[in-house]
């Protein structure tokens, strides 16, 4: 049984222009252990659907699905209060703005600690040991100290550090990556994508990146769903869908990137035929 | 000083190549100093650039590369003559340019600039042919007629229609105000454009299309740009020479051929092997060893539960790779 099974998820807003489908009927499911790739270019309901799983859109937004299973469990029938206690604990997700994701008010022990004290039984003491135990998994050096850290007191490569801290305080079967390196440099990217690799090996949970970068597809993911306009183009595993893809949408997006560039130009997804690709 | 022996080594390099031909855009030993604090704490000094030389032939295209913080954008600024360097002199097509005593109109015609955020860099009371009108209206004596009938035309050589001179900027996508910029930019006739991370906020299929455009342009009108990006793809795409910062140092400057071939210094290295690659034999290396790590893992848990002849070894092997792997990860 799959961690997490979706099946026929549609999300609308009420736009002044009308109803707006941000997803269509998207079948996706993800295995305990997996790291699944979304990719997707703006506007193609990737961040959408998964806020949907974690029950995090706001109330213009309808939500419709013929299952959405986490664990067996079926997260439309939860109440409220049954998805909080779910979101932070048993799922978590972290977000591209690692600075925006924390409350600057805030010292980062505090808002790694509000987190255990939400959804363990720890002790103060007991929380304190676990958020420098935390810090210090996510390779912040001298963690004890960096507690009393205010987030502006730390670059954004050790914010989104602190974020994943926080997602992974109560070990959780699935991690939801949006864009989680797109604001850092390359050099930090690496770091953090090695981290993310690196915890979900040894939690053995599920995460699942959603990102817009092939290079990053191609080296962090088991399996790979490509969206576009809020519908699924493909599924497939890594190594196919970069060799062979087979939905014609995901060959124009791959013919797009600039190392694939055969001569001086560029083939555009419009020029690719059937795509409209608005400039 | 490493970063100025290797600079001037790529400065012999190009010297040979454009032997006899006056560089349109030349910088010899660019400083910029930024001063930071002094309300309260003392005041202190940042050296943003620290001795920068460069020389672009024309119609050529200049990549820099580098990571937050390199002054890849200050150079931009000062290339642009938006800020004096502290130290240091720029030419453009051999002519000194000292912003204190004042730059004529004509010289500041010759650069212009487009930045990473095109919604940020567009007014948003004002409409697309007034944008586009503004630099004629500021640097030229054309009539009214005259400049619409020019808005009109780059508008349509960058790719949009009639239907938009009368629009606002938040009624375009990303990619068409972003067209819009560089209209903007080519208005006055320039000579050389400086990209900041022109395509970094847009969508691949869009990128593509951006690219496309800005070399139809280069071609057509003999440009030549300054391409600031932390993208190598892209920079492998566009450049023709290459230039990699790291805090106000230039690392390495040389052809891209040679740069991509075989990068010399280590924070080029550093940057090239951080950057995430689409190679199937990567892929299918990260999965094998991915598969064994687990393998190994689970055999060990078996281990741990007490299973009499669990292999000791294969836990041990996947001990190494994880925590190797992990090593690696943070600096």
């Amino acid at each position: 049984m799959a961690l997490l099974e979706i099946r026929n998820l549609t999300v609308s807003f009420e736009t002044a222009a009308g109803r707006f489908h941000a997803v269509q009927g998207l079948d996706l499911a993800v295995d305990s252990g997996e790291v699944l790739a979304v990719v997707g270019e703006s506007g193609s309901g990737k961040s959408v659907a998964m806020l949907a799983v974690m029950g995090l859109l706001p109330d213009t937004a309808t939500v419709s699905a013929d299952a959405m299973l986490f664990q067996g469990r079926d997260l439309m029938s939860l109440s409220p209060r049954q998805r909080r206690r779910l979101a932070g604990r048993d799922m978590a997700m972290i977000f591209q703005e690692p600075i925006a994701s924390l409350n600057p008010c805030f010292t980062v022990g505090f808002q790694i600690e509000e987190t255990l004290k939400r959804h363990t039984g720890l002790d103060a003491a007991g929380r304190r040991r676990r958020a420098v135990e935390l810090l210090d998994a996510v390779g912040i050096p001298e963690p004890a100290q960096r507690l009393s850290s205010f987030p502006h007191q730390m670059s954004g490569g050790q914010c989104q550090r602190v974020m994943i801290a926080i997602a992974t305080a109560c070990t959780p079967k699935l991690l939801i990556a949006d864009e989680p390196t797109t604001a850092l440099d390359v050099t930090i990217q690496k770091q953090i994508l090695d981290l993310l690799l690196r915890l979900q090996l040894e939690h053995g949970m599920a995460l699942v990146l959603i990102t817009h970068d092939m290079g990053v597809v191609a080296e962090t993911a088991d399996r790979v769903v490509v969206q576009y306009r809020g519908r699924k183009m493909e599924d497939a595993d890594v190594l196919s869908l970069f060799e062979n893809p087979q939905n014609p949408y995901t060959r124009a997006l791959l013919s797009a990137l600039p190392e694939n560039a055969v001569g001086g130009r560029l083939p555009t997804v419009a020029a690719a035929g059937g795509w409209e690709a608005r400039p | 000083m490493s970063g100025a022996t290797m600079s001037g080594a790529g400065m012999s390099d190009e010297g040979g190549r454009a032997a006899g031909e006056v560089p349109v855009l030349e910088t010899r030993g660019v400083v910029r100093d930024y001063e930071s604090g002094g309300v309260f704490g003392s005041k202190r000094t940042v050296r943003a650039l620290k001795g920068v030389d460069l020389s672009v032939r024309r119609g050529d295209t200049l990549a820099i590369v580098g990571e937050s913080g390199c002054g890849k954008s200050t150079l931009a600024r000062i290339i642009t003559m938006i800020d004096a360097p502290t130290g240091g002199e720029v030419l453009i097509e051999g002519q000194k340019v000292d912003i204190a005593r004042g730059i004529s109109r004509q010289m500041r015609r010759k650069v212009q600039i487009v930045f990473q955020n095109p919604y940020g860099s567009l007014n948003p009371r004002q409409k697309i042919g007034d944008v586009l009108g503004e630099p004629l209206k500021l640097n030229t004596a054309l009539p009214a007629a005259e400049r619409r009938e020019r808005a009109m035309q780059m508008l349509l050589r960058v790719g949009l229609g009639p239907e938009h001179f009368n629009r606002y900027p938040h009624m375009f996508s990303g990619g068409q105000r972003q067209r819009i910029a560089i209209a903007r930019a080519l208005m006055v006739n320039p000579e050389i454009l400086v990209l900041d991370e022109p395509v970094s906020a847009l969508d691949l299929s869009v990128q593509a299309q951006i690219l496309n455009l800005l070399q139809d342009l280069q071609d057509e009108f003999n440009l030549t740009y300054v391409f600031i990006s932390h993208d190598l793809s892209v920079v492998r795409h566009v450049a023709d020479d290459v230039m990699v910062m790291q805090t106000g140092e230039v690392v390495e400057y040389r052809s891209r051929d040679a740069i991509f071939a075989g990068p010399q210094h280590p924070y080029t290295k550093m940057l090239f092997s951080a950057t995430p690659r689409i190679d199937p034999a990567r892929i299918r290396e990260r999965l094998a060893a991915k598969a064994s790590a687990k393998a190994a893992a689970a055999a060990r848990t078996k281990d741990v539960a007490g299973s009499a002849a669990g292999n000791v070894s294969a836990g041990n092997v996947s001990d190494g790779s994880v925590s190797g792997g992990a090593g690696a990860a943070p600096a």
